[in-house]
């Protein structure tokens, strides 16, 4: 054996070492010890990943530039977009809580579908995209930061508490926020280290 | 145990970014060299550098920001003629009277009992772990595993008081403004997820002789 082994796993959670295996549809491989997955078959293609990604960005645009929800008052009425949201926090001398909404609900879930988008792209002709290593040990990183999930039911919880005092109309944005949860739970998962495996040398 | 054989046993190091798995240099290697991962540049450790201390270190803090967060308001409701401060339980409450109890229940667990989790999960994995104890140890790890999962899910809170900030904006009649609670908050939430990454459960399965 040489410096590295393509054909050993580590599991992430205990250290204990095993022969990789060739997996079949639908298998997962759990650690012995632990009980970490280890591997999962992967049922996606790099092409059907890029469209779902693809997809996931539309409604990622969508999402962001429709109005989430109308409030109701004697008359008046008031909507929000995200970034509506993002600027009344900043407003309200909450700077850091805005900071976190802009990062966790807008940039970091954008970055990650566009450099994911990026590597399946070339990973689909069967090499790797520029800015290969870095983008990839980035999406390592950032992906435990991305919430957009969360924000739906934040929004389910906020409407149900203003329902009391408010008339609540429900707005395209969160239609568009209901299709995005879903396309991130078939792409959760994803295990991207398979990408790793793709030749190193470029075409 | 040697069935199932472990890496640092065997010389090997599983890169905890890319997963590749590496022959051990460090004993190679002089004391202050970095051993990079040949895959992805990372450097490769045998286990999370400073774990103990950089996991106490997050948690305490994040205890910290959480006693303010639960104790000072998050949001205030100001109307013509009332102004209503919230805490994190009082708005459960709250949603539990004149809203949906389903839905206080999920706010209770995501404010309340995830946060609480993670404090008593992460402070029994570290005390055990240091003791290189082997009580319940695949329990310890689904326990990890499990803080790993649901943590996130307490930002909930934080977003639901952003929403109601930009949306309850009637000049004089009704307005909702965001109060430093929910900045703590946010903190908590941030450190506390900072902290279980700094963990390693590697150090569940070793045993007293092997930690660092």
């Amino acid at each position: 054996m040489g410096a590295t082994s393509e054909a050993l796993i580590v599991c992430e959670h205990c250290d204990t070492v095993y022969q990789r295996l060739a997996l079949s549809r639908g298998e997962v491989a759990r650690c012995a010890r632990c009980g970490k997955v280890l591997q999962r078959h992967f049922r996606l293609s790099a092409n059907a990943m890029l469209a779902l990604i693809v997809t996931a960005l539309i409604v990622f645009v969508q999402a962001n530039m429709w109005p989430i929800v109308m409030l109701g008052l004697s008359g008046q009425h008031n909507s929000s977009t995200l970034w509506g949201v993002i600027i009344a926090m900043w407003r309200e001398d909450a700077g850091v809580v805005s900071v976190l909404v802009a990062a966790t609900l807008f940039f970091l879930p954008l970055l990650k579908m566009l450099q994911l988008g990026w590597l399946l792209w070339f990973a689909r002709q069967g090499r790797r995209a520029p800015g290969f290593v870095p983008m990839m040990v980035g999406l390592h990183y950032l992906n435990p930061w991305t919430m957009s999930e969360v924000f739906v039911l934040g929004a389910l919880v906020a409407i149900v508490k203003a329902h009391a005092y408010f008339d609540v109309t429900p707005e395209p944005g969160i239609y568009a926020y209901a299709a995005l949860t879903l396309l991130i739970t078939v792409f959760a998962g994803i295990d991207l280290r398979q990408l790793w495996r793709t030749p190193e040398v470029a075409a | 145990m040697n069935a199932l054989p472990r890496a640092a046993e065997l010389g090997l190091i599983g890169c905890h970014v890319c997963g590749l798995v590496c022959r051990d240099a460090h004993a190679t290697a002089g004391v202050a060299e970095v051993v990079a991962c040949p895959r992805c540049g990372v450097a490769l450790h045998r286990r999370k550098p400073a774990s103990y201390s950089r996991t106490w270190a997050l948690l305490i803090a994040a205890f910290i920001m959480y006693i303010p967060a639960n104790v000072v308001p998050i949001m205030r409701t100001a109307s013509l003629n009332d102004i209503d401060d919230n805490t994190i339980i009082s708005g459960v409450v709250e949603l539990w009277k004149n809203g949906s109890p389903n839905l206080a229940i999920i706010v209770f667990t995501a404010s309340i009992v995830v946060p609480m989790l993670k404090f008593l999960a992460l402070g029994t994995l570290l005390v055990t772990s240091r003791r290189g104890s082997n009580w319940a140890r695949p329990q310890r790890a689904g326990l990890y595993r499990l803080v790993e999962l649901v943590g996130y899910w307490s930002m909930l809170d934080v977003f639901v008081v952003a929403l109601l900030t930009a949306l309850v904006r009637f000049s004089v009649l009704s307005r909702v403004e965001p109060l430093p609670g929910v900045i703590f908050f946010g903190l908590t939430v941030v450190l506390t997820m900072l902290a279980s990454m700094s963990f390693d459960p590697r150090l569940i399965w070793d045993g007293r002789d092997s930690d660092d």
